[in-house]
Formats: structure tokens, sequence, C-alpha cells
């Protein structure tokens, strides 16, 4: 029996279905693809797309064009991947080439864009939605780029300010990512809720290092980097859980999903639907279609028809 | 574990002006076609397709033409880099006679397959493109494996004078060849795949690359094939579905420039 992404087996029974919403946003299914991961240019969306991701979030974007850092920028460790690419991406404007050739997109665009202040965030939140972008994420949690990321979102002030400036001027929904590098993940997820944002995404990578015995310093050229993959699961689940105890918009998981069963996890410690990047990596770029049936499989052996009610399950 | 593993120099050799080879020990397997990541502490890690292989020992053969190239270029026998790979796919060895097209450097990478042809007993002819015979490099290599060696220069300065896409145009008007591989500017590589339709042709391609495994896009050509995992070594069918093959690829921010 073949499985399809909206519900209906081949023999017209019904099973699992595992469409999702986050507020006003419908997916077809749960697996969206995580920034930075393949969404530099339309040609690689459309092929992440066409292994079944349900929606599309694209490379983090500025206001100007930006090389990012030396080599080497990615590091494969014994239990998750180390990155420091440094927010290349060519600038908002030349990013609207490639946006325009995904304006007829069968899943929803999400734009990622990051900025140095609330002015900055907004402009290209405006210009994502122009582009035609379903909605737009707020990186304020890159690990690794001086005056950006992290550096404006560690604060709850700030990212308060960020969010109600670019929601004042937006008529698209508004994603925030945080960080797992704060003293307090909830402080965080609030003050964008208090911004209105429309949902938090959680957790951007966890700030690290490697350093070679032989040569006697840190791989990466940056030094520090974004840990990610499976290790970080168990803190994106705990950041899940903690932040839906305290936040009432949606949340999106992100972290470490790498199978349907881990997906599972992050619905029931609160995630509406969840984003995958070093799975890629780890299962090659079928890895969304792989991973939505495995969490069919998984709600029709439990007996499980939709997925809102899995999500929270896990708050006792 | 994918990261650099620091690694002694053998040899640093000049090849030409400009152009160099260095060896240094690996045992694993490697493919021709296949590149390494080499890392030059404190400076960049930039891929480099491999131009030498023993069963001990692997080499590169590279241009100084960056900050990485020229720090590479100044190091000496003992001295370190960082090594990762191989990464990528490879060549795939076709046919009972082969036709071989390098341009500029793009001779260093397909030595090695050419040396594999003489191990499986396959005929090779060979064209070594290059603006002046100052920058002409492993003919002597090439010809005592057993190929037939022609050399096409811009200025006449040895062999034929002109683009080694032209010598190679004429060569396929005369002779059967069951196969074509080709390294070398991109825009020669375009010519050469025209007159070469029906026949197996490969060609290694290069794009800008950070991450090396896949992940970043950053290298990626037409509906998302990632060069450095996906190639860089692509077949004649998929070259023609490149929209931007011989005529754009992306810079290290992401924007379209011309190749």
């Amino acid at each position: 029996m073949t499985l399809y992404a909206d519900g209906i087996s081949h023999f017209g029974m019904t099973v699992a279905n595992i469409s999702t919403t986050i507020g006003s946003l419908h997916l077809k299914n749960p697996t969206i693809l995580a920034s930075g991961i393949m969404d530099e240019d339309a040609g690689s969306m459309q092929r992440i797309i066409s292994n079944g991701a349900g929606a599309i979030v694209t490379k983090s974007i500025g206001v100007l064009p930006r090389e990012g850092y030396p080599n080497p920028s990615l590091l494969e460790l014994e239990n998750g991947l180390l990155n420091a690419m440094g927010l290349p991406n060519p600038g908002i404007e030349h990013y609207g080439q490639e946006m325009k050739k995904m304006q007829r997109s069968i899943v929803p665009i999400i734009g990622s864009i990051f900025g140095a202040n609330s002015k900055e965030f907004t402009v290209l939140a405006q210009k994502m939605e122009r582009y035609g972008a379903s909605a737009v994420e707020l990186n304020v949690s890159c690990p690794h780029a001086k005056h950006y990321g992290l550096e404006v979102g560690c604060d709850a002030t700030s990212v308060q300010k960020i969010v109600s400036s670019v929601k004042g001027k937006t008529h698209i929904p508004v994603f925030v990512k945080i960080s797992p590098n704060v003293t307090n993940i909830v402080e965080i997820a609030k003050a964008a809720e208090r911004g209105n944002a429309d949902g938090i995404v959680a957790i951007n990578t966890i700030k690290a290092m490697k350093i070679d015995l032989d040569s006697e310093r840190p791989i990466l050229a940056h030094k520090t980097g974004g840990y990610s993959g499976r290790a970080i699961k168990p803190i994106g689940i705990r950041c899940v859980y903690e932040i839906s105890e305290q936040v009432t918009i949606p949340i999106i998981g992100v972290g470490g999903i790498t199978t349907g069963e881990d997906a599972i996890e992050y619905f029931m410690a609160g995630a509406s639907a969840v984003q995958i990047g070093s799975a890629v990596y780890y299962r090659g770029v079928d890895v969304f279609r792989h991973i939505c049936k495995e969490i069919s499989q998984w709600m029709n052996s439990h007996h499980y028809q939709k997925i809102s009610e899995l999500i929270g399950v896990a708050h006792l | 574990m994918n990261i650099p593993t620091i690694t002694p120099l053998l040899s640093s050799v000049l090849e030409a002006t400009d152009i160099k080879t260095i060896t240094f020990k690996y045992r694993g397997t490697v493919k021709p076609g296949q590149f390494f990541m080499i890392w030059v502490p404190g400076v960049d890690e930039i891929p480099m397709s491999v131009s030498y292989i023993t069963k001990q020992i692997k080499g590169i053969t590279f241009r100084r033409i960056g900050e990485a190239t020229n720090a590479l270029f100044s190091l000496k026998r003992g001295q370190n880099v960082g090594i990762r790979g191989p990464y990528g796919n490879g060549f795939e060895t076709i046919g009972k006679h082969l036709l071989f097209v390098g341009g500029g450097t793009g001779i260093g990478m397909l030595a090695p397959v050419v040396e594999e042809a003489r191990r499986r007993k396959v005929k090779s002819t060979v064209i070594i493109g290059v603006k002046s015979k100052k920058e002409l490099f492993f003919e002597h290599r090439l010809r005592r494996c057993g190929a037939e060696v022609f050399v096409s220069t811009d200025d006449g300065s040895q062999g034929f004078k002109g683009f080694a896409s032209d010598l190679a145009k004429d060569l396929l008007k005369n002779e059967r060849f069951d196969s074509v591989y080709t390294c070398g500017p991109e825009p020669m590589m375009r010519t050469l795949l025209s007159p070469c339709k029906s026949i197996s042709f490969q060609a290694s391609l290069e794009r800008y690359m950070k991450c090396s495994i896949g992940l970043c896009g950053q290298c990626c050509i037409g509906r998302g094939i990632r060069v450095c995992v996906d190639g860089p070594i692509f077949d004649g069918k998929q070259l023609q579905k490149f929209d931007d093959f011989g005529i754009c690829r992306r810079d290290a921010a992401g924007r379209k420039i011309p190749v």
C-alpha cells in the first residue's frame, strides 16, 4: 500500500493526515527545509520541494551582499555538524531574482532575513513580502555573525522591538527563530509574542568549537560556530517544551530532527511543524519524503489521525 | 568525523610558471576526478582535484591565483597542510579509444585518468591547451604512459596555434573516439560538448565551494545539483540540462557572475 502525503491510501482507506497549520499558514506536511541548507538559489529550493518538503525557509538574506567566512566553514564531528558560514548571501536586491522563480511554488516559501536593527529587519521583511514570500522568519539567533543574529537576539527588549516594527509594516505571518545560547530562552520567546509574532522557531544552532590537536588551533576559520544535528535534539526538545508552557503562539521545532520519531517527539513537546537541516547530510535530499512516511507510519500504528492530536501531549 | 588531518608535504615541484604539484601521504582509495579539501591553517581551505595517485601517495597540481594557492605555493617539503576527502564522484573509464582535452591547469586532474586508461590497455589521445609554452606541463608524463599527445597554444609558441577545442573538433572529424574527458575553462568545455553529443562525454566542473559535503548549496548548478557531491564530473546529458553551464556561476555571496 502506498501512502500519500494527503493522507489517502492507494485503496481509498483513510490513514493519518499529516497536514498541519502554523497560524494562518497551511502545510500539506510538517517538514520544512531549515534556513541555510540548499536555499541560496531557486533551483536548489525546487529540488528540495520535489523531494517532499512541506515548506521552504530561504537562506538568511541581509540588506547587502555578504561573502561569509573563509573555509573551513563546516565540519562533521562525532554527533553533529559544526558550521560557521558567516551568513553568506547575495543581498535582498539580488535575491529577488530567485524569489521571483519561486512565485508559483506549490509549497509556502518563508523568507529568512537578518538585520542589525529593527529598521533593517522591517525593510527586508517588506521586500520579502513584495517578492511573494508566504511568511518571514526573523533570524535573531545566528551564533557566529558580528552585529547580527544572536547579538540582537539575546536581548528581550530588542527582540520585541524588532518583531513589533516588522509586524506593523507587513501583512504576512512573522516567525522568530531564537537561540538556545541565552540565559533563558523562554524570556526571548515571550518577548517575540509580546511583539505580536505569529510563531516561534526554536532552536538555532548551539555555539561550539573544535580544536585540532596537531596544529593546536580551532579548525573553523571563524574559530567558533554553531553545532547542529542529533547531539542537540534533547536541547531543542527541552526548549520547545518550556516555551510552549509560556506562550500561546505556534512553535516550529528544529534541532537534530533526523527521523519521523524525532519529529513526533517535537510535536509532543509542543511543536506544530518541524524544520530539517543537518539530516540532509545524514540521509540525503530525499530526507523529507522519508520523514513524512515515518511520521505517517508511526501515527497509523499509534492510532493518531491528525498531527494536532499530538501537539503538546507530553505536557503533564 | 569529517575534519582535516594535518599532513606534511612529501614534495613540492615546480611544473611550469606559477604551477606546482604537491604530494602527501594518503593511503585511501581515490578515483581520478575526485577532489580533496586542502587546508592552509590560518588562510583558507580550498577544493583541489587529485592529479597524482599511487597506493601510498596522492598529489594535487595548481596554479597560484589567490590567497590560498599562493600560501600553498610557498610551502616547502615537510611543512604541513590539512587534508580531507576525497570528495565527489570521479570519472568513469568508458570505451576503447579515449580523447582527453585539458585547458590550462585542467590537464593536471586528467593525467590520472590517462594513467588508469593505460593500466586497462585503452588507447588515449590527449590535447593539452595552454596560453603559451611557458605554462605547459605534464606533456612528458603523458607521453611516457603511451598516450598520443597534441599541444595547442594560444600564441603558437608550441604545437597547434589556437584553441584546444578547435584542435579537438578536427580530431573528432577524422578519428573515431568512444569517449571524451575534459577539464578547463567552461566556455571551452561548452564548445566541445556540441560535436560530442553522440559519444560519451565527461567534464569536470568548478564552482565556488564552502561546505564540500552537499549542505550549504553554494556550489549548486541547474536544479539544485551540487557540484561537490553530485559532481564534480558530469556527463553530456546532465550538462545539456544546466542553463548556467559555460555561461555563469555564483560568487562567494551567491551573486550570478559570468564564467
